[in-house]
């Protein structure tokens, strides 16, 4: 009776993690006759009676106010397609495309042309899964330079942290500019000897997230690469040793 | 002529061949396992969800799981296998498709496909078997929801002794009848997803071998899940 597994291991689908009725199925857990078992690959969480699992991998799907990066794919009539690393395209109206007054029969790569980088936000999801987006926010935009790379989407929560802690580290220890899409996408800027240690340490965040004492971890490997020790509240970072 | 009363390599009539199971082998798919039992070894790797093509395929309703089997060249006994798809491995993909279609959900995933892909470098008997295994443990590492996962192996009857997991020396056998039956199972229900038949058996003896095969069917499923747990120990041992 009871839970069989221990909290924070990871589970996987057809595991039994409890027995009897003293527990509730949540996110990727089902009951079945007295049994709980899991249905996703995760890690447990016990949150009070409830029994529920942080997924570990997956694409990503998209979620109405998550900001995401986006790719154009396609320019139409109505507007923009952009390609956001999920099984789901996602639309871009005119509307919604710029502050600007869009006129007309405007050549629309004008304001995004084909393969252009941008910063968006997720208006509305229906449930068939078709996605609009908003390019009018705080914060977004179109990007330029730098570097895009791929991360586990379910890994984007621990890149940027509590209240984003882990990403203001990296961007004040190494300079860059970071911009972390919640599908998977981190888009990443600087001088080209800082932009390779941002990419490496998001990296070694992704893979190590599951483990205990991450942020320390983090913080020892930047002060060892860089040389520096890491405040609370760093001065300037320098810039190549 | 001696009868079939002890099996050719000494294997116990409910014992497997050894098995490796991994998770995790192949880094740009989005899940992917090796699945080994005695000489036979499959590869799944999982792509998806991601958009269905062509476009007519797609469901309004609910993603779609596709798998493809395929025997390397180099994969037979003697001769090389013919690349490229043909009607025994056609009829497999669609088995193994089936086989595993009870446990995932795609209902998140409308329009969505997600890709299964089964090569198998080496084939010693009981390749769907070790596919469908294989697939199994590839579709959970990539984080798709399914209620539980499915095992998969041979069972069946040489001359008069029923005997699971058979290898291709017992499949071939001359001097008596053969029944190869590969079977596929949920665990936690004991549902049975997959039941071929190759050859002649009795009804009550097909009765047995599926109860002799079940059992083997739940180890299988326990190594299936520590395979997947063992790709995020390494992972921490690697790193400290």
């Amino acid at each position: 009776m009871g839970l069989l597994v221990k909290e924070r291991s990871v589970v996987v689908p057809g595991e039994v993690l409890a027995e009897g009725l003293d527990f509730l199925p949540s996110n990727g857990t089902y009951r079945h006759e007295e049994k709980i078992l899991a249905n996703q690959l995760g890690l447990l969480v016990v949150d009070g009676k409830v029994l529920k699992t942080i997924p570990l991998s997956g694409r990503y799907l998209p979620k109405k106010n998550d900001i995401v990066i986006g790719r154009v794919m396609d320019i139409t009539m109505m507007g923009w397609r952009f390609e956001i690393n999920s099984p789901y395209t996602s639309l871009l109206s005119m509307k919604e495309g710029s502050f600007d007054f869009i006129p007309k029969n405007a050549n629309l790569s004008k304001y995004y042309a084909l393969d252009d980088h941008a910063v968006l936000e997720i208006i509305k999801v229906t449930s068939q899964n078709l996605v609009d987006l908003t390019a009018k926010g705080p914060g977004l935009r179109k990007l330029k330079g730098g570097q895009i790379i791929k991360v586990n989407t379910h890994k984007v929560p621990r890149i940027i942290g509590k209240k984003g802690s882990m990403v203001s580290m990296l961007k004040k220890a190494t300079g860059c500019k970071i911009i972390v899409g919640q599908n998977g996408l981190v888009w990443v800027q600087g001088e080209p000897k800082s932009e390779i240690l941002a990419v490496d340490t998001i990296h070694k965040i992704e893979s190590e997230s599951h483990l205990p004492g991450l942020t320390e971890r983090i913080k020892s490997h930047l002060e060892q690469t860089l040389g520096i020790k890491i405040e609370a509240e760093p001065d300037q970072p320098e810039e190549e040793r | 002529m001696m009868a079939y009363k002890k099996r050719h390599d000494n294997r116990a009539v409910d014992e497997t061949r050894p098995i490796i199971a991994k998770a995790g082998v192949i880094k740009k798919a989005d899940g992917s396992a090796y699945f080994s039992i005695g000489k036979t070894a499959a590869y799944a790797a999982v792509y998806g969800p991601r958009e269905m093509h062509p476009k007519f395929m797609q469901d309004a309703r609910r993603g779609v799981l596709r798998c493809n089997y395929n025997m390397m060249p180099f994969s037979g006994m003697g001769e090389r296998v013919r690349p490229g798809p043909n009607r025994r491995s056609k009829e497999i993909s669609m088995v193994t498709e089936k086989a595993l279609l009870p446990v995932v959900d795609l209902d998140d995933y409308p329009y969505a496909v997600v890709d299964v892909f089964i090569e198998l470098p080496q084939t010693d008997a009981g390749s769907r078997c070790a596919g469908i295994c294989a697939a199994a443990i590839a579709l959970a590492d990539a984080g798709i929801r399914m209620k539980d996962m499915v095992a998969a192996v041979s069972v069946g009857q040489v001359e008069d002794l029923l005997v699971v997991d058979l290898d291709y020396e017992e499949e071939a056998h001359e001097e008596g009848d053969v029944a190869d039956i590969p079977l596929a199972m949920i665990p936690s229900t004991g549902e049975i997803t997959l039941l071929q038949m190759d050859g002649k058996i009795t009804k009550e003896n097909l009765l047995k071998a599926i109860a002799l095969g079940k059992p083997v069917l739940q180890r299988i499923a326990e190594i299936q899940r520590k395979a997947l747990k063992e790709k995020f120990d390494n992972h921490g041992d690697n790193n400290e």
